[in-house]
């Protein structure tokens, strides 16, 4: 506790406190993250005219190309220590894609390749961990759905702090593996994610390791927003017409729509004509933010079983689900819930089209892509970016059954002639 | 007399009580009935306009009051109702 308080003291700059989203009440910046009056979340304040006085597009250029060229915007009091190198993705024009969907201007924001662990968690863990060292922890822990796992047991080995990772007990064999290979003591919980995180609340409360999407969840969910200041400057200092999201606690697209305000408060982007619209991707067997949002309801009904490919997704009690669905209807975004089915053909689109290869996520988002232009909700000549947060290699039994295996054939160039000409027939 | 749980951010309120008795027909009325007897109580459950606040729940018999008649729920002599903080975790 005490190196808590000293490195809050020793802050300067940007960073001002924690403050509650619901009451407003401030908070000094430790390792904390509900209000102790009415509960509500706390979320890191800056301080905005500084910022203004220290960012401008020349001077962010300039830095290294990684999620630390916008540091002043991210809750750090010292510079990061963990995950110097995360961040600065592709963003793809895809236009063989865009052709398929009729879209004239179409963007992937490619987080399937993060460094080091091939999911947008990377970002998110970069923060948590600099941050954890900052107040002084020696053991960090998360609860997760396997991207957020791998991301932290990786982190947490390079930067030689101990680590536990609570995990549903089903997830794919590419996640777990992930995780344990790194050398993190993972702890698989007979239940769904939910009860995983309800759990990991308790454990957090008794044990005060530096719980990433826990206690240091204000300062981890800050991450998210480098995806967003990234998809900015690689268009060229401006705003897309639309984003899609996909939403499992809400927090990557809420803070994604803050990336989008704080550039417009900064004056860092073009002016655009109207601000992005957000719009949400959900798995139809969990979906309960997208449902709020075709209801027109400020309540998220949780799911208690959740019944999808998506795994990492499979999130029936969103904790941001009020916040996010809020950022969707005032953005004037929609959200669309979409079948297994569709999430597979869009994992296959994507890669057929533009030769990337993304999990189960990210076929949910292109999925509700695919939908919201199908219902008109995107029109064929405006710019959209689609977010893909993860790499396919982690859930390939999802995919594996429907794509055959390869032909075998002997070391024979007959074979191959045989092969061929039976190919062309087809 | 129906039970009512508290939880542990706000036993401070109960003298420490976890399990305390209220009187009421509805979870309203157990909630004004709770602030007589340990006053400060209801500002923490409830904003300035009374409604619940959006990040503590409410349980009428492991039920979530939102999906029931929210604080107009009937409550019975033998029901227990359980405060929880909806604690902001996950991804």
């Amino acid at each position: 506790m005490l190196t808590q308080v000293a490195a809050a003291k020793a802050s300067s700059g940007t960073v001002k406190a924690l403050k509650c989203r619901e009451c407003g009440r401030e908070y000094p910046k430790l390792a904390l993250h509900v209000c102790e009056f009415c509960f509500g979340p706390l979320e890191v304040a800056y301080d905005y005219d500084a910022a203004r006085k220290l960012l401008s597009r020349e001077v962010i250029e300039r830095r290294p190309p990684t999620m630390w060229r916008y540091h002043e915007l991210l809750p750090l009091d010292l510079p990061p220590t963990v995950g110097t190198q995360v961040g600065f993705t592709p963003l793809v024009r895809a236009h063989r894609l865009g052709a398929r969907l009729g879209l004239s201007e179409l963007y992937i924001k490619n987080d399937a390749v993060s460094y080091p662990t091939l999911s947008f968690k990377d970002r998110v863990v970069a923060v948590a961990l600099s941050k954890a060292r900052e107040l002084g922890f020696e053991t960090v822990a998360c609860a997760s759905t396997g991207n957020l796992a791998n991301s932290v047991a990786a982190n947490a080995a390079a930067a030689g702090l101990a680590c536990y990772v609570f995990i549903p007990h089903d997830l794919e064999q590419g996640k777990v593996l992930g995780t344990l290979i790194f050398g993190a003591t993972v702890v698989s919980i007979r239940g769904t994610y939910d009860e995983v995180n309800r759990l990991c609340s308790e454990i957090a409360d008794k044990y005060r390791w530096g719980f990433v999407n826990v206690s240091l969840r204000p300062y981890y969910a800050e991450g998210s927003k480098s995806h967003g200041y990234e998809i900015q400057e690689q268009l060229g200092w401006r705003q897309p017409a639309h984003v899609v999201v996909p939403m499992a606690s809400g927090s990557l697209l809420t803070k994604i729509g803050k990336s989008f305000d704080e550039f417009r408060r900064l004056g860092l982007v073009d002016e655009p004509r109207r601000p992005p619209k957000l719009h949400g991707a959900q798995a139809a067997g969990c979906s309960p933010i997208a449902l709020a949002v075709a209801r027109g309801q400020e309540l998220i009904k949780p799911v208690k079983t959740p019944q999808t490919i998506a795994k990492s997704l499979a999130i029936g009690n969103p904790a941001d689900g009020f916040y996010a669905a809020r950022a969707i209807r005032q953005s004037g975004g929609h959200a669309a819930a979409v079948s297994d089915e569709e999430i597979l053909d869009a994992m296959r689109l994507l890669a057929e089209t533009e030769g990337i290869f993304t999990e189960t996520a990210g076929g949910v988002t292109l999925a509700a892509a695919r939908r919201l232009v199908a219902e008109g909700r995107i029109g064929p000549d405006e710019s959209v970016v689609v977010c893909i947060t993860g790499n396919g290699l982690k859930t390939m039994e999802a995919i594996a059954p429907h794509l055959g295996a390869p032909t075998t054939i002997g070391p024979k160039l007959a074979e191959f002639d045989q092969f061929i000409t039976h190919q062309e027939k087809i | 007399m129906p039970t009512v749980r508290i939880p542990t951010s706000l036993r401070k309120l109960t003298k420490g009580q976890e399990e305390v008795k209220a009187e009421g027909a509805t979870v309203g009325a157990i909630l004004a009935d709770l602030e007589v007897n340990f006053p400060g109580l209801r500002e923490r459950i409830c904003d300035d306009s009374g409604a619940l606040r959006r990040f503590v729940n409410i349980f009428a018999n492991d039920e979530d009051i939102r999906f029931l008649q929210n604080l107009d729920t009937p409550v019975k002599e033998s029901d227990e109702l359980s405060i929880v903080p909806a604690i902001a975790g996950g991804l």
